[in-house]
């Protein structure tokens, strides 16, 4: 599915640009919870842009993100994936109804392989 | 009044397409003096031009105005078009509706009212135009080439070749530049000494050639034909003429830790050297940071061991100055300094390397013989990993936005070479596209996979860091999506390449442009690649771009070729757009005389009559072949005696009219 | 209801040959669009821009004046966009006392490589003028043709 207003949405949220992605490869070589994520940094980026949004927000992979930001920091064009799967894990939040997490939705949303990092992380960004 | 013809040109669709042609014909035919205006397709081919040579004789047309693409284009194809029918080339004035109207406006209607007002102004131009003649000036009959790497002993034999006299200024020791450095050349695999060192020395015995070594160009000014160039040439502190080269000295010097620049810092040299064996001119150099005689007052052991007596620790910087017709920059380039990749761990790991380091480490005449080892311990290594694209098409502050085009060729040649002499040594190859356009490149590429057995992975290195002895390079491999972890001993990063520093200051001292790289910037980027914007400035090498060495070479004889057409006229043909005094209006305040940036003006006691009144005054004169038309006087005038042919005060006050006009 | 016609102001640019002239035909192929408004004056450089011309401009009906030039350091002509850059800066003072506001004339450096940078000046210069609106301080002693 080829979904345009999502991908518009992605990119407002985001505020990066995937179309500037060269597809080298390098946030996927520094991801460090590659393994956990089906769908790897540089194919989020990439599917971004082909518009296959639904497919992105169906995956468990937003939730394996980190946010440690090592593919911003890399990334050679400036794309920011970590940006982009942030944004898609928004949408997918407010899809479901609820702008933020209470501590006791937590544990349904997610499993408990998911390292404090991703907590917190998701706390900051949720909070505002 | 004069009569003006118009004509205003399609460009196919270019401009056609966004802009009313009859519309814009209708329009000039209304302006006053106008006597006839058409359109057609392509005014720039041979029927349109003649379509213009007839109209000028049928209507007696006493200027012209085309409606077409840039000036810049076609002004001298037009001009030269209105010439053959006996029409002064300065009658012709272009109103550019292609570049500065069609091609940006896509809406027709406003694209016709901006092409009518475009054409409004230059018809106004055109009606106050005179025709101007044009100039001689002399040639000086001498070439300078900046740079003494590859591209500009190139350039320079060419050009010595063809009967000229070149100088050679190199800010080095030694001539050869970047490419004295590379062991191996692809996609041919010769050596690079080979092939370089017979052209430094015929550069150095040729008779129309001066070397002149280890001194920079301090200044420039004047124009085409005849510049004037300041050259330092810095205190060696050993007499050239009379060094032998014997290196008695060399092995004499206590001061033995200062970094070998020649081997990138990869070994030591001592304080008085020779840069590397077949340096050109074969004379030793005191480095005056290390040596302990001219930092501290003392040693002095080369001196006594010299047998010629060619040390001379009262040596001064010389200054010497020369006249030359023509200017080639020949820069050059530098690798980027890679430290700002942490995550590659360049400052971390002594066996994280660059390219050209790799280069000094497989040179035979290099810090190890050639013989390929580890950094850090000297030991050989098993596994080698090359990372390709290490600052280059990155828009990063740490890299490059360009390709820097050769190193996907150069680290196949890499691969290829270690493959080839050590069999054991497994190589793996980083890359994110293999980019390899030119006669055997692709071949070459095929053959260093297929033949030589060197892995490629598509996929770009996350991270590199030292465990248990050994490099460990995390990446991806973009075809099986997955994240690997390679184990190696050694890492070489493909880092970009940029113009070298000293190319600002040089453009900025020739006038030369530069784009946001600092890569000078040619005339026209497909029909002029070799002339910069400023007459008389040539480009060679890869300080206009990068490019590899069969390029560099083919650039620094097209360089050549176009210095020697330059040089081998007696006369120049100069503007005529240039400043003009208007004697009566002159007090001789000296304003324009002291704006005035080529000294061109100088004042004479004439005598005026001044509507009756007959009196000497000083007078403000300009000298037709300093002029360059940059109209700065005419601003400072404070009485408008001054003014620009060509771009007189009155004829843009004429377009600002007709543009403004609502 | 009367339809409000929109403002279309009237923009001269003096372009210098060597790097803005050139820009603005770097832009032009590149197909980068800014608004018709602008109007291109081609001078030999920055510095044979004279205040006059701007004056001219602006009695004549202009709403914006812009002056393009190579970047300082880099003119053809060694250091007529210096002299352009003083001069306007007083120009700026003479024309805040004539009741003409700063925003009207702007001084740029856009190198012959920069048809993005060329772009993107005019499209800023064109808001900002369209913004102010129509430049009246001079309308009374405008010349009606």
């Amino acid at each position: 599915m080829h979904n345009n207003n999502l991908k518009d949405e992605v990119i407002r949220i985001s505020g990066a640009s995937p179309i500037k992605c060269m597809k080298c490869g390098k946030c996927s070589a520094t991801c460090p919870s590659f393994n956990d994520m089906e769908i790897a940094p540089h194919m989020f980026v990439d599917m971004v842009v082909k518009g296959r949004i639904e497919e992105l927000m169906a995956s468990n992979a937003t939730a394996h993100c980190l946010s440690c930001f090592a593919c911003v920091e890399r990334c050679p064009r400036g794309v920011e994936p970590a940006n982009i799967i942030e944004a898609i894990r928004v949408i997918k939040l407010r899809k479901s109804g609820s702008v933020q997490l209470t501590p006791a939705q937590i544990a349904s949303v997610i499993d408990t392989e998911i390292p404090q990092q991703a907590l917190v992380s998701a706390f900051r960004k949720f909070r505002k | 009044m004069l009569k003006i013809g118009v004509f205003v040109c399609w460009c196919g669709s270019n401009i056609a397409a966004t802009v009313d042609i009859d519309q814009v014909v209708a329009a000039a035919k209304l302006q006053p003096g106008v006597v006839m205006a058409t359109g057609y397709q392509y005014m720039c081919s041979e029927n349109g031009q003649s379509l213009m040579r007839k109209a000028v004789e049928e209507y007696k047309l006493d200027g012209v105005v085309i409606c077409a693409c840039s000036p810049r284009m076609h002004e001298a194809t037009f001009r030269k078009n209105a010439q053959r029918v006996g029409l002064n080339p300065f009658m012709v004035e272009i109103a550019n509706i292609r570049e500065h109207c069609s091609w940006i406006h896509k809406d027709k209607e406003q694209g016709t009212i901006k092409a009518i007002a475009l054409a409004n102004a230059a018809i106004a131009k055109v009606s106050l135009n005179a025709p101007l003649i044009s100039g001689e000036s002399s040639v000086t009959k001498r070439a300078l080439v900046i740079g003494g790497g590859i591209a500009g002993l190139q350039t320079a034999l060419d050009i010595a070749e063809a009967g000229f006299e070149v100088d050679v200024v190199e800010r080095q020791a030694t001539i050869g530049g970047n490419m004295a450095k590379i062991d191996k050349t692809f996609p041919t695999l010769d050596c690079a000494a080979c092939i370089l060192t017979p052209k430094m020395v015929d550069a150095a015995s040729h008779e129309n050639i001066e070397l002149i070594t280890y001194s920079e160009v301090e200044s420039v000014k004047g124009f085409v034909g005849s510049f004037k160039a300041t050259i330092r040439k810095k205190a060696r502190y050993v007499n050239e003429k009379t060094c032998t080269g014997c290196g008695l000295c060399m092995s004499k010097c206590p001061s033995k830790k200062s970094k070998n620049e020649f081997n990138l810092g990869l070994d030591n040299r001592t304080s008085i050297f020779i840069p590397f064996a077949q340096a050109i001119p074969n004379v030793a150099v005191i480095d005056p940071q290390s040596c302990i005689k001219l930092t501290r007052d003392k040693c002095g052991l080369c001196q006594s061991v010299c047998e010629v007596k060619a040390i001379d620790f009262t040596m001064q910087d010389e200054i010497i100055e020369r006249e030359y017709g023509a200017i080639v920059v020949a820069t050059g380039f530098k690798p980027i300094e890679v430290d700002a990749f942490d995550e590659l761990g360049y400052t971390q790991n002594k066996d994280v390397i660059t390219s050209l380091e790799l280069e000094r480490l497989m040179n035979a005449a290099g810090p190890t013989g050639g013989k390929l080892v580890k950094v850090s311990d000297g030991s050989h290594p098993t596994d080698i990993t090359f990372i390709q694209c290490v600052g280059s098409r990155d828009c990063t502050s740490r890299g490059k936005e360009y390709c820097s085009k050769i190193c996907c060729m150069y680290t196949c040649k890499h691969a290829m070479l270690i493959r080839d002499k050590y069999p054991d040594i497994n190589v793996n190859v980083f890359y994110i596209d293999v980019r390899t356009p030119g006669k055997n490149y692709d071949e070459f590429y095929r053959r260093a996979v297929e033949d030589f057995g060197v892995n490629y992975i598509k996929g770009q290195v996350g991270k590199v860091y030292a465990e248990d002895g050994k490099l460990i390079v995390q990446g991806s491999d973009l075809i099986t999506n997955e994240q690997i972890f390679i184990k190696s001993d050694m890492v070489v990063l493909a880092s970009a390449i940029e113009p070298d520093p000293s190319a600002k200051k040089v453009a900025s001292m020739l006038t030369a442009s530069i784009d946001t790289n600092n890569f000078l910037t040619e005339a026209h980027a497909k029909l002029r690649p070799v002339e910069s914007p400023t007459a008389g400035i040539f480009l060679s090498g890869v300080c206009q771009g990068p490019k590899d060495i069969p390029e560099t070479v083919a650039q620094a004889g097209a360089a050549a070729s176009k210095v020697i057409g330059l040089l081998v006229k007696n006369k120049l043909v100069t503007s005529p757009c240039i400043a003009t005094t208007d004697e009566l209006l002159c007090s001789g305040c000296s304003n324009c005389f002291n704006i005035c940036p080529y000294g061109a003006i100088g004042y004479e006691d004439k005598l005026i009559n001044d509507h009756g009144i007959r009196e000497t005054r000083r007078i403000a004169v300009v000298n037709p072949a300093l002029c360059q038309g940059c109209g700065a006087c005419s601003v400072a005038c404070p009485s408008g005696a001054m003014d620009l042919l060509g771009y007189t005060n009155k004829q843009i006050m004429a377009e600002v009219d007709a543009i403004c006009k609502r | 209801m009367q339809e409000v016609k929109e403002f279309k102001p009237n923009i001269v640019a003096f372009c210098c040959n060597w790097c803005s002239y050139a820009g603005a035909d770097l832009a032009g192929s590149s197909r980068l669009s800014y608004p018709a408004d602008v109007k291109i004056i081609r001078v030999p450089c920055s510095g044979r821009v004279n205040p006059m011309f701007i004056l001219k401009a602006f009695e004549k009906g202009a709403d914006g004046v812009i002056i393009c030039g190579c970047h300082p350091g880099d003119c053809h002509y060694n250091t007529g966009n210096f002299y352009a850059r003083r001069r306007m800066t007083l120009l700026y003072s003479m024309l805040d006392y004539m009741g003409i506001e700063k925003g009207r004339t702007r001084v740029e450096w856009v190198s012959a490589a920069e048809g993005a940078k060329f772009s993107n000046v005019m499209n800023k210069f064109c808001g900002d003028i369209k913004e102010l609106g129509e430049c009246v301080k001079l309308g009374d002693i405008r010349c009606k043709d």
